[in-house]
């Protein structure tokens, strides 16, 4: 088996996409491998058995699933153009915020964007008070979470920058206020003018018509 | 402990299987450390100080600087005292499937809280998520961590992350049982996990950080009766 990497994802998936930036900012070739998740391919379900979910990068025909998990592999075997700091502690932060992302961000976005109607207001307090904790104690002064430029924290926060907004105009409610979150308003202006981010960003029309749909099943769906 | 050189402080709850973790690791590392018993209900100036985010246990302390998330603090451990037992293998693929098993098992004590969690009437649901993850577990470790099918590699030299997780979620299995009487580990079913984890809970440096089973039952039953969200 030669050294091909095969990435299987889901154009909506923000999951997947870190995976893209990751192997695009690394220049790391790949074949790409869209899946309908509607109706999975053998391989995917054979490659990730126990979440049967996207992304699944395969490399010489051995899968690695969990996009965190992705990453890290990704930065170990392509060590160069390094998305994480060198420097031990200061790579515990970047994944403590990694984690705070995956954990408090999860549930903040949950509760808000598909969450029942009564907590909205209450929900979009909660996403505030994550976010600025993140443009306080994450982000600070930086332009990146990485610093100058970006790095894994970046590509993770990257939901905030690409998806936030079509949920925000489901939703009506504006989470992402400038006057409210200047920092991270501009590393969203930041993260998106980036080369190789630029070229590789979901159509913002697409996926609020995508959501659109999502929302809309799910109303009609029992609870 | 050394001189400022390299001083290590924990901050942790005995009962807390976050804490548990970064105790074996440092014991199987043979990290000298410094342990501080936080009171939940009083939490001390210094571990608000160092956990701003999420005030919380367990915190690692090197050298005066804090390390949160206990998966986060396993990595660092590893990084730092990088010759020496390893927590995690050196090759990436090894690496990568060890890190996916490690979060699984994170996944699992997840549906064991989330059982704590659930009225006496309501336990069959969140019951069945446990055992679910128990056999994804069971499938999923056998090929790569027990390819003659049994534990037997297990020993105090040899333990790494998948061994701490599994301490730290399994290690008071039985006193989670009495505590919410409930049958989380059936020889029967997971015949691998159950052999791992007694083989694990019989070495001296386990029994060292798992808690004694009534301490155990007693503060399961207490917490649960007060209300507590696991």
């Amino acid at each position: 088996m030669d050294n091909e990497v095969k990435l299987h994802g889901f154009w909506p998936s923000p999951f997947v996409y870190r995976v893209i930036w990751a192997l695009k900012l690394k220049g790391i070739e790949y074949d790409y491998i869209e899946e309908d998740l509607a109706n999975k391919s053998e391989l995917l379900l054979r490659y990730n058995p126990v979440y049967k979910k996207v992304p699944v990068l395969v490399h010489a025909g051995k899968p690695i699933s969990e996009s965190l998990v992705i990453l890290e592999y990704i930065e170990e075997v392509w060590p160069h153009s390094p998305l994480l700091p060198k420097d031990p502690y200061e790579r515990s932060v970047a994944r403590f915020w990694i984690n705070f992302a995956t954990d408090k961000g999860r549930s903040a976005v949950r509760s808000l964007f598909w969450g029942g109607g009564d907590g909205k207001k209450e929900a979009a307090e909660q996403m505030f008070d994550f976010l600025k904790i993140i443009e306080e104690q994450a982000l600070g002064d930086k332009k990146f979470f990485g610093g100058n430029s970006i790095n894994m924290v970046d590509l993770i926060f990257a939901w905030f920058a690409c998806w936030i907004q079509p949920m925000e105009q489901l939703v009506g409610i504006k989470v992402l206020e400038p006057s409210r979150l200047p920092s991270l308003h501009a590393w969203v202006k930041n993260f998106k003018e980036e080369p190789i981010i630029k070229e590789n960003l979901p159509d913002p029309e697409r996926l609020l018509a995508y959501y659109t749909r999502l929302t809309s099943n799910l109303v009609s769906k029992p609870t | 402990m050394g001189s400022g050189e390299n001083k290590v402080v924990l901050h942790g709850m005995w009962a807390s299987p976050y804490v548990k973790r970064v105790e074996l690791a440092l014991k199987i590392k043979g990290i000298p450390f410094e342990y501080v018993e936080e009171n939940l209900r009083n939490k001390s100036p210094q571990l608000l100080k160092y956990n701003p985010v999420h005030k919380k246990v367990p915190v690692l302390v090197h050298n005066g600087k804090p390390v949160c998330e206990s998966l986060v603090i396993l990595e660092y451990l590893d990084e730092v005292w990088s010759t020496g037992p390893q927590l995690l293998p050196k090759e990436p693929y090894q690496r990568a499937n060890f890190r996916f098993w490690a979060a699984y098992i994170q996944q699992l004590l997840e549906s064991i809280f989330k059982l704590f969690n659930a009225d006496k009437e309501a336990h069959e649901k969140p019951l069945q998520e446990v055992h679910e993850k128990l056999r994804n577990l069971e499938d999923g470790v056998k090929e790569f961590y027990f390819p003659e099918g049994s534990p037997n590699h297990i020993s105090a030299e040899n333990l790494g992350i998948l061994d701490v997780m599994l301490v730290s979620v399994l290690g008071p299995f039985r006193a989670k049982e009495e505590a919410f009487s409930v049958k989380i580990l059936d020889p029967g079913k997971n015949p691998l996990l159950f052999s791992w984890i007694q083989a694990l809970i019989e070495l001296p440096l386990v029994k060292e950080v798992v808690p004694p089973h009534d301490k155990m039952v007693g503060v399961l039953q207490f917490l649960k009766q007060s209300g507590f969200k696991f």
